[in-house]
């Protein structure tokens, strides 16, 4: 219970302890998060599988980068060849991202006073699935909940991820060609509406047809560079777009 | 090189680097936090160039996948990523039902059509 004595924090969905509010992450994460996460994590196992890649190299990749689309996106260019600085500035490009949803999540976790070092180790743990439920949350939490809360999330997501992996890895092996093949599918697809389930800003959606139209011509002219050069061109042109045909807006 | 399409050293080293690509703007993040406005320009502009990459490479791997997944037709991996689109928006952005939907329909079709 907070006190009711000096008015303003309310913090409607306290729990009644950091404990509790850890437990509180894993609750909110165990439903649909963990369960699309671990689904995506299938097709990520699978496609290990596929390429003959051992699947702990899919576990390290895992923790280190838990960011799905670039540890696909890190494999696919190894695959097709592609040298080390063109992974690192692509990988770089898709997982950009990061940079806006910290800076916009790190002050909530901030005011809990922790050291600065522990929220570049949390920093690590940032990915959609628990960077909504703490920027949802969060903010009616009292300040010092709001870590556990968000390392409960990381708790269940990274084992269902790990679990969906392993899963994919396996059936992948001993399953006919063609439900593999669904397997592996599942990673473009699963890409493709992720991006879509939250397209709010038009220029946005302007990138997205572009580079879809873009990326498979330019990979034809140059598998190397194809990926990046595409991204460069329609993600400048989607932006200039909107900036044109909208003057004087946001 | 060798039994292994890949040598696993330099595996080791693409998932290093990866994964330092990734970090790298949690880190940036974290210091910039405070400083920088999330909805600024530049990072408008680089979040156009981000979505563009990632669309290009989800059209690359529909379009032009490694694996066995390559040895099914065209058609069929374009038909299956509709349908996965059009039950995702029926669904209501339903994230899993979408995703479903375009394994189960690219599983089927490729059965329906044989090898």
């Amino acid at each position: 219970m907070t006190a009711a004595a000096s008015p303003p924090p309310v913090y409607a969905k306290a729990c009644a302890s950091r404990r509790a509010a850890f437990l509180a992450g894993m609750h909110d994460s165990i439903g649909s998060p963990a369960l699309v996460l671990g689904a995506s994590f299938v097709g990520f196992g699978s496609l290990l599988y596929e390429m003959q890649i051992g699947v702990w190299l899919g576990y390290l990749s895992i923790v280190l980068t838990w960011a799905l689309p670039a540890q696909v996106a890190t494999l696919e260019m190894f695959a097709s060849g592609a040298p080390l600085f063109a992974v690192f500035i692509a990988v770089g490009l898709i997982n950009f991202r990061f940079l806006p949803m910290t800076v916009a999540m790190m002050p909530l976790l901030r005011q809990s006073g922790v050291p600065t070092w522990r929220l570049y180790i949390l920093a690590h743990f940032v990915a959609v699935t628990t960077w909504v439920l703490v920027m949802l949350r969060g903010p009616e939490m009292p300040p010092d909940q709001r870590i556990p809360y968000f390392l409960g999330g990381v708790a269940m997501v990274i084992p269902a991820a790990l679990v969906g992996t392993s899963l994919g890895y396996v059936v992948a092996g001993s399953v006919p060609t063609e439900v593999t093949q669904g397997l592996v599918f599942l990673n473009p697809v699963f890409f493709m509406l992720v991006l879509l389930v939250d397209l709010r800003q038009r220029s946005r959606a302007y990138a997205l047809l572009l580079g879809a139209a873009l990326g498979p011509v330019l990979h034809a002219l140059t598998p190397t560079w194809g990926l990046l050069l595409a991204g460069l061109v329609a993600g400048t042109a989607a932006f200039a777009a909107d900036r044109w045909f909208k003057p004087g807006a946001s | 090189m060798g039994d292994a399409p890949f040598a696993s050293s330099s595996l080791v080293a693409v998932v290093l680097v990866g994964a330092a690509a990734s970090y790298m703007w949690r880190a940036l993040g974290v210091a910039l936090s405070g400083r920088i406005d999330p909805d600024g320009p530049v990072v408008r502009w680089v979040g156009c160039v981000a979505y563009a990459v990632l669309a290009a490479l989800i059209a690359r791997m529909i379009l032009l996948p490694v694996g066995s997944l390559g040895e099914t037709p065209v058609s069929i991996r374009l038909v299956a990523a509709a349908l996965a689109l059009g039950v995702f928006y029926l669904a209501r952005r339903h994230l899993l039902i979408g995703v479903l939907t375009g394994g189960v329909s690219l599983t089927g079709l490729s059965f329906w059509t044989g090898n």
